[in-house]
């Protein structure tokens, strides 16, 4: 919610590079014993998607993650990228959790160390929690609310705990008065938290929000025992609220978690932990990932970011029962900058919409299964409030581009001979310079000439993320793609188009959308606490973004995973993104 | 190139009593210029021939690309997504595609005819490649010759300078000013623009190579009796700089062009494949490496096209080169 912030899946394509570059040493094999998977039996083709693949209660065994991208960092107060905030679930608990269920059930809240969801009071603005009986760190103490405090505390030393989301700070802090534990040692500390006793929690928010719990639920809302933090060293070996904690871990090589005996499950209604051990592996070979997932010597890759068009190649023809088709809340989508003539009329906004060849763009990404769905709107099928609003009768015309409603809105915005632009395109992001080469082509038809100026992706923040640049670089169409930080329309929508969070660098209101409408959809759903409630708010919001042709969303994106056959209770979940519940998994033997 | 008119030049008078063949006494010996001579020896390099040959055939497909394209390909930005399996994003046809309708296959993903691409990216990779060793050579050149001849403080700076571009980091440098300069500069759009920056930078960046080389002769040639007869007879600076040790310059700088260019194409295709290329859609050789990379698995002939084609022209005119260097050059060593 802090402007500033970047987007967990922008950061990622930013830091993979870096990744890429510096990951010299591909740390793999180990423990390659059985060629082709074990005892276990593939489900099926989308069985983690349809339900519950091979689901068992068998304990037991190791779970064998493998990936590119490292961790951002293990430190539950510093991640931000969504693979890792699935896998701190493993040894980090929070208040609040995901519901471990498949698909859109599974983003809901369900209380996790508190007894019960929040108890909200004070006009939306104060949270009580109590917690539960018998939760305890990896030493056997007991997880107390100080710790939860602690923890959260942590947030506000910016200097030393980077990289974690603001939203915890924006809610409970706005004007950043409190110094975070490092700095402030006072006793009463952050004044938002208070503990009357060692089960009692209480959140005092400026003004009501919601979402608050979906922020609770972040890693970042996770205890941290104060004897036990080591500030910036702490990544190197956090101390363990889960059923599992760290035998070791190397940055940027591997990580070990074994049980943690003073877990107790009767505490846990979330974590089945059902393997003895979960190892993790990073290899900077995307390629040679895949081939190490179809030869069975690593189950799940943990980053889940779709395989890579060679591994898919062969997965799908050789082994089409390993893999699952999943539905992420990623969209792909073009910015159309609202301050780049001719772009400040909706007529001629509209005459792109129209012209778009949406047929083509699907089928450069890799059509409705590799690709995605045809996208109609802004708001992924897994958050509340979507529907398949779709004024401009894309589906209708099957994705085709429609002339003569493209022409008649050049006529109507004064450009019945069309107009050139621009449509930046990331070049080290797979397929976007290429759809928008499509995009091109399909504008051609209509007198639209649009140049494709390609950008890199780590550069996007200053240039597109820059409105002065974007105007100086007449960039009139931006090719982007977002995923929200939390499934709901605040966490999906709000930095893309409340007019409130254009900021001049590192902007994500790329259309630099600024309605009072929008704006007040925004207040009036934030202060719902009722989900369905506030759904219905972002309906409406989502209904006036579309109208105002400000965005063009073309693929509900979807990935294509691998699940080796030896693991079990493997199922797709909303609240990450369409990743696999880890927490959840178990292996055959 | 014109013989010189000074007799006196020593590389002159050993080449041609080197060439004299000794078994011609009855003969008279004829006088023969440099131009013939080295046009005999290139005549029986045949590895120099065949390199020529090539790069005139790459000249002329790049000269009459429209035409060539008009006949046997489609046009290069035309989609043709039948040709695709969209699940796997490469092409139906086994070998990439290759088809009569298709001579080299089809693009993963877009269908876009790769025969079409290929002979449109021979256009951006020889002019960019030409463009860019004109530049260079003109700057290197005079600056070279400024350097050798006048000597003391000018020679220092210019030197110094070179030095500096030398270890100029120019991938990193031409990659980051692409994303910084504007799309539209003095009254040009698109890829104009960036055919113009990479001409200007990988021209600007050569000029040390040949500026080092043309400093280097220089300074040996202004010692020459010739040119110090030249100057007692009152020639200016001029005169003596552009008429009487230019003309002496030729055969170093036309070898160094030659040699030079198949580096610019590579170069070229290399800020292509990261992105700091022409703008798509234009097509390019480079660009399409980069493309093929995602697919190179299930699809090796789109990589295998593109990269044929620039190992083709860069043999070429490296052979070429070559030849051209040792026909007029003939001591000097390999």
């Amino acid at each position: 919610m802090t402007p500033q912030r970047s987007s967990r899946t922008r950061r990622i394509a930013g830091a993979a590079l870096v990744v890429a570059a510096l990951t010299a040493t591909a740390a793999c094999g180990g423990g390659s014993k059985d060629g082709d998977g074990g005892d276990g039996k593939a489900a099926g083709y989308n069985a983690g998607v349809k339900g519950i693949a091979n689901p068992s209660a068998k304990k037991g065994g190791t779970l064998k993650f493998i990936g590119k991208q490292d961790f951002d960092s293990t430190d539950p107060q510093r991640q931000y990228y969504g693979f890792a905030w699935d896998l701190s679930r493993f040894y980090a608990r929070q208040l609040v959790s995901y519901a471990p269920k498949p698909g859109a059930a599974g983003a809901e809240l369900v209380p996790d160390l508190a007894k019960a969801k929040g108890v909200v009071s004070n006009g939306g603005k104060t949270y009580t929690y109590e917690l539960r009986d018998d939760i305890t760190w990896e030493d056997g103490s007991p997880i107390t609310a100080q710790d939860i405090k602690y923890g959260i505390e942590r947030l506000w030393a910016t200097d030393v705990i980077t990289g974690g989301p603001g939203y915890l700070r924006q809610v409970l802090d706005p004007k950043t008065t409190y110094k975070g534990p490092y700095k402030d040692k006072s006793a009463a500390g952050l004044k938002a938290i208070e503990t009357p006793d060692a089960k009692t929690i209480v959140f005092n928010l400026a003004s009501p929000n919601g979402d608050f719990e979906q922020m609770l639920a972040m890693p970042a809302g996770s205890p941290v025992k104060k004897e036990k933090d080591t500030a910036a060293k702490y990544q190197l070996k956090p101390f363990s609220s889960g059923p599992y904690k760290f035998e070791s871990y190397t940055p940027k090589k591997s990580a070990v978690l074994v049980r943690n005996d003073k877990w107790q499950k009767s505490s846990d209604p979330i974590r089945a932990a059902l393997p003895d051990k979960v190892t993790i592996t990073v290899n900077s070979n995307i390629e040679a990932i895949d081939e190490l997932l179809i030869k069975g010597e690593y189950d799940v890759d943990m980053n889940a970011t779709g395989m890579s068009q060679a591994g898919r190649t062969k997965a799908l023809k050789q082994h089409k029962d390993n893999v699952d088709n999943i539905e992420t809340s990623f969209i792909r989508y073009v910015d159309i900058a609202t301050k780049v003539k001719p772009f400040d009329d909706i007529e001629c906004r509209k005459a792109v919409i129209y012209a778009a060849d949406y047929q083509s763009m699907q089928k450069v990404r890799g059509g409705p299964d590799a690709g995605g769905d045809i996208a109609t709107n802004m708001l992924p099928k897994s958050i509340k409030g979507s529907d398949g609003y779709d004024p401009y009768g894309i589906l209708a015309r099957e994705g085709k581009p429609d002339i003569a409603k493209a022409k008649a809105a050049l006529k109507a915005c004064g450009k019945p001979d069309g107009f050139s632009t621009n449509i930046s395109a990331r070049i080290n992001n797979p397929g976007e310079v290429q759809t928008a080469e499509a995009l091109q082509q399909s504008l051609q038809a209509v007198g639209i000439k649009a140049e494709v100026d390609t950008i890199d992706g780590a550069e996007a923040a200053s240039i597109t993320g820059s409105p002065a640049m974007v105007k100086k670089r007449g960039l009139g169409l931006i090719m982007t793609g977002w995923g929200p930080d939390f499934p709901t329309g605040q966490g999906f929508s709000q930095p893309l188009v409340d007019g409130r969070f254009i900021v001049p660098n590192g902007n994500f209101n790329v259309s630099e959308t600024n309605d009072p409408k929008i704006n007040k959809f925004f207040d009036d759903a934030l202060k719902e606490t009722d989900p369905a409630k506030a759904g219905e708010i972002y309906k409406e919001m989502n209904h006036a973004v579309a109208d105002l042709a400000v965005q063009m969303p073309f693929i509900y994106e979807k990935n294509f995973t691998w699940r080796s056959s030896r693991v079990t209770n493997a199922y797709s979940t909303a609240a990450y993104n369409g990743r696999y519940d880890y927490v959840s998994l178990g292996v055959v033997k | 190139m014109t013989a010189p008119s000074h007799d006196t030049s020593v590389d002159t008078e050993r080449s041609r009593t080197a060439d004299v063949p000794s078994g011609s006494a009855g003969k008279p010996v004829e006088g023969r210029s440099l131009r013939q001579i080295a046009w005999s020896r290139l005549k029986r390099d045949k590895f120099a021939l065949a390199g020529g040959v090539v790069v005139l055939f790459l000249v002329i497909v790049a000269v009459f690309a429209p035409v060539i394209v008009s006949l046997l390909g489609h046009p290069p930005d035309k989609f043709h997504q039948d040709e695709i399996d969209p699940l796997f994003g490469t092409p139906i046809g086994s070998f990439g595609g290759i088809s009569s309708e298709h001579l080299l296959g089809v693009e993963p993903n877009n269908g876009r005819d790769v025969f079409s691409r290929i002979v449109y990216g021979a256009r951006i990779s020889l002019l960019v490649a030409f463009l860019a060793a004109l530049v260079a050579v003109l700057f290197g050149t005079v600056l070279g010759i400024v350097a050798g001849y006048f000597g003391g403080w000018v020679d220092s700076v210019i030197s110094r300078v070179m030095d500096m571009l030398l270890a100029f980091p120019q991938l990193l440098f031409i990659i980051s000013l692409v994303s910084v300069l504007p799309n539209d500069l003095l009254g040009m759009t698109g890829s104009n623009v960036r055919i113009m920056i990479l001409v200007g930078v990988i021209g600007f960046f050569g000029w040390p190579y040949v500026g080092r080389i043309v400093r280097g002769q220089t300074l040996s040639l202004r010692e020459k009796e010739y040119v110090e007869a030249a100057r007692s007879l009152g020639a200016g600076q001029r005169y003596v700089l552009f008429k009487e040790l230019l003309p002496n310059l030729v055969a170093p700088i036309t070898v160094y062009t030659t040699l030079m260019i198949p580096t610019n194409i590579l170069t070229e295709a290399a800020l292509s494949f990261l992105g700091a290329g022409v703008r798509p859609p234009t097509a390019s050789w480079g660009q399409m490496l980069s493309t093929a990379v995602d697919t190179y698995e299930s699809n090796p002939t789109f990589m295998i096209v593109p990269g044929v084609a620039i190992f083709i022209t860069v043999l070429a005119f490296n052979l070429f080169g070559d030849g051209v260097r040792d026909a007029l050059d003939p001591k000097g060593t390999r």
